[in-house]
């Protein structure tokens, strides 16, 4: 499939002189849904609004449906949709005005049927005649959202749409994204939340201090997340692993006083049981037993050390 | 050009004017009725005549000057500093939209408010006043260029605040002065010879001097050097948003 948004080498350096994009490359394939994983502060929205034209970019280059973002910014911008971190909304206008002039904005011709469509399968149709004050946070994402779809965007970014939103809210959320995907739109959203990733996403990205540390599939990220690690520590000492437990993987410890392996929680057999008892065949005495779960910070970790993957 | 968007900006602009049009219509009347009380009724009632022409009605291009100016000036700069104290600005700024029109339908729609309010203080001091217009084509064209530059220049104003201070500071420390001191109520042959060459560096006088001329066929200042002078400041701003929008100035990070 071809990339729907391509970012090569994308540097932004903020007016202080801070750099909150390092060189980030990511090819984005149309149809996917793309999560980008991240701190606070990691350079999501910044990589976000630097694509969508809100900051400009200090080097490098972004195509969007193979438009460049500057030379031919109408083009590619007319296939974004943004729904922005930030609840930014006009308080004293109706949610129909809102979402209308969004459409008009992008050039589209009024479509009223459309827009209806939407409100409605946002569950704010009931709402469209009040002003935007009025409503609950979560009623404003969702006006955001409208506003976004309003102008049948290709490309969808979510700026953390499900910070700050209930449980029942982020269901929903996520099953409109659901459907926009079956539309065939293209679905970037940035989170902090694991699960949100895991909930929804293809790929998954992880992005720390403004560079990009890895797009995954999301299957084989969370087979990473799911591993765990058994130590068995025992009584002898050991210059190297015994030939009967080499099969299972096992490394020993630097000082030779424990096994080291490493299980997939998510798989059939963990073959903790068959591990122990080779040791227990090969004549070893156990000491203790320890287990650790590799969390998303053991493969930041991994990652900024570079031993893993 | 993307003239839907353009329609859409002004149309949404507009909007904002028509919620609150009780206020934006009972304003200028009010005021303008005020000014005939005090300066048609208690000085006119001493000055009689300014060069050949009854106070009241002399003061009235003056008047409308005044407004409009002062009203292009605040809805132009708090129509684009509005979206950039709320946020909604990330809309605009990742729109499929240049510069120009972006500037279209703000100042399109500050312009359209200033006319009209223009128009009603016109037909406010009608009733109070006899009023024959000479020109009334001229009238109209410096009516609309003076609503329309001005509120480009309020639009880089709006575009330059950081804090509604701001935004107030430059309306009244600046355009007050040079409007009040630029001969609305008077004429400058009424001044001092040192003031008449000193006023003649005061922008606002061409202004209001030509807009005057349309009324009465008289003028402090060839009514050509008013054009010259209109339309040297509307490109001057249009240059400098044209500045604006290329470098991002306190608009793009
Ligand atoms: N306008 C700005 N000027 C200077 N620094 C900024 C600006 N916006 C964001 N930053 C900095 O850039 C870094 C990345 O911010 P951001 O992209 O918002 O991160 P995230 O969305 O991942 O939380 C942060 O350290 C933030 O302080
Ligand atoms: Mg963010």
């Amino acid at each position: 499939m071809a990339a729907i948004l391509s970012i090569k080498d994308l540097q932004k350096t903020y007016e202080g002189g801070f750099q909150a994009l390092k060189g980030v490359n990511l090819d984005i394939e149309e149809g996917e849904i793309l999560a980008l994983l991240g701190p606070n502060g990691a350079g999501k929205t910044t990589l976000i609004s630097t694509i969508c034209g809100i900051t400009t970019p200090s080097s490098g280059s972004v195509t969007v449906g193979g438009h460049d973002i500057l030379e031919d910014f109408r083009a590619a911008r007319s296939l974004i949709g943004l729904v922005p971190q930030e609840i930014n909304l006009e308080p004293f206008e109706t949610v129909w005005n809102s979402v209308r002039f969004s459409r008009g904005l992008f050039g589209k011709p009024r479509n009223d049927a459309l827009i209806e469509e939407i409100l409605r399968k946002l569950s704010l149709w009931d709402k469209r005649k009040s002003q935007i004050k009025e409503l609950s946070g979560g009623m404003k994402r969702r006006v955001l959202i409208a506003k976004a779809l309003s102008h049948d965007p290709r490309i969808l970014f979510l700026d953390e749409p499900t910070a700050g939103v209930d449980v029942e809210l982020r269901k929903d959320m996520w099953d409109v994204v659901a459907e926009l995907k079956r539309d065939g739109v293209t679905i970037i959203l940035t989170t902090h939340y694991i699960e949100e990733a895991e909930a929804i996403a293809d790929r998954v990205g992880v992005i720390t201090s403004g560079e990009i540390l890895l797009v995954q599939e999301k299957e084989q990220l969370m087979r990473q997340l799911g591993q765990k690690q058994l130590e068995v520590q025992l009584v002898e000492t050991l210059s190297e692993v015994p030939d009967p437990l080499r099969t299972y993987g096992v490394s020993l410890r630097e000082d030779g006083r424990a096994l080291i392996y490493t299980y997939d929680t998510n798989a059939e057999r963990t073959g903790i049981t068959a591990l122990l008892n080779e040791v227990a065949a090969a004549g070893l005495t156990l000491a203790d037993v320890q287990t650790r779960q590799s969390s998303l910070e053991d493969i930041f970790v991994g990652l900024v050390s570079g031993d893993n993957t | 050009m993307n003239w839907t968007a353009i329609a859409a900006i002004y149309r949404f602009e507009m909007a904002r004017f028509f919620r609150t049009l009780m206020q934006s219509f009972l304003s200028p009347v009010l005021s303008t009725s005020l000014y005939f009380v005090v300066f048609g009724a208690a000085i006119g009632s001493r000055i009689d005549q300014v060069e050949g022409v009854a106070y009241g009605a002399f003061i009235v291009p003056g008047l409308i000057m005044l407004s409009v100016m002062t009203q292009a000036i605040s809805n132009a700069s708090f129509g684009i500093y509005f979206p950039k104290f709320i946020g909604t600005i990330y809309e605009l700024l990742s729109a499929p939209v240049n510069f120009l029109e972006i500037v279209l339908g703000y100042v399109g729609a500050a312009a359209t408010k200033a006319l009209f309010i223009g128009v009603v203080i016109l037909i406010t001091a009608s009733l109070f006043v006899d009023l024959t217009i000479a020109h009334p084509f001229a009238m109209m064209l410096f009516l609309v260029l003076t609503c329309v530059s001005f509120a480009l220049l309020g639009f880089i104003i709006g575009v330059w605040a950081k804090n509604f201070e701001q935004l107030q500071l430059v309306p009244l420390l600046i355009v007050t002065p040079l409007v009040f001191l630029g001969g609305s109520f008077y004429s400058i042959s009424m001044l001092p010879t040192i003031w008449q060459k000193i006023t003649l560096f005061n922008p606002v006088v061409y202004l209001i001097s030509g807009f005057r001329w349309s009324f009465f066929g008289t003028s402090d200042v060839p009514v050509g050097f008013s054009l010259l002078a209109i339309g040297g400041f509307t490109l001057l701003c249009l240059g400098a948003i044209w500045w604006i929008f290329k470098t991002g100035w306190r608009i793009r990070a």
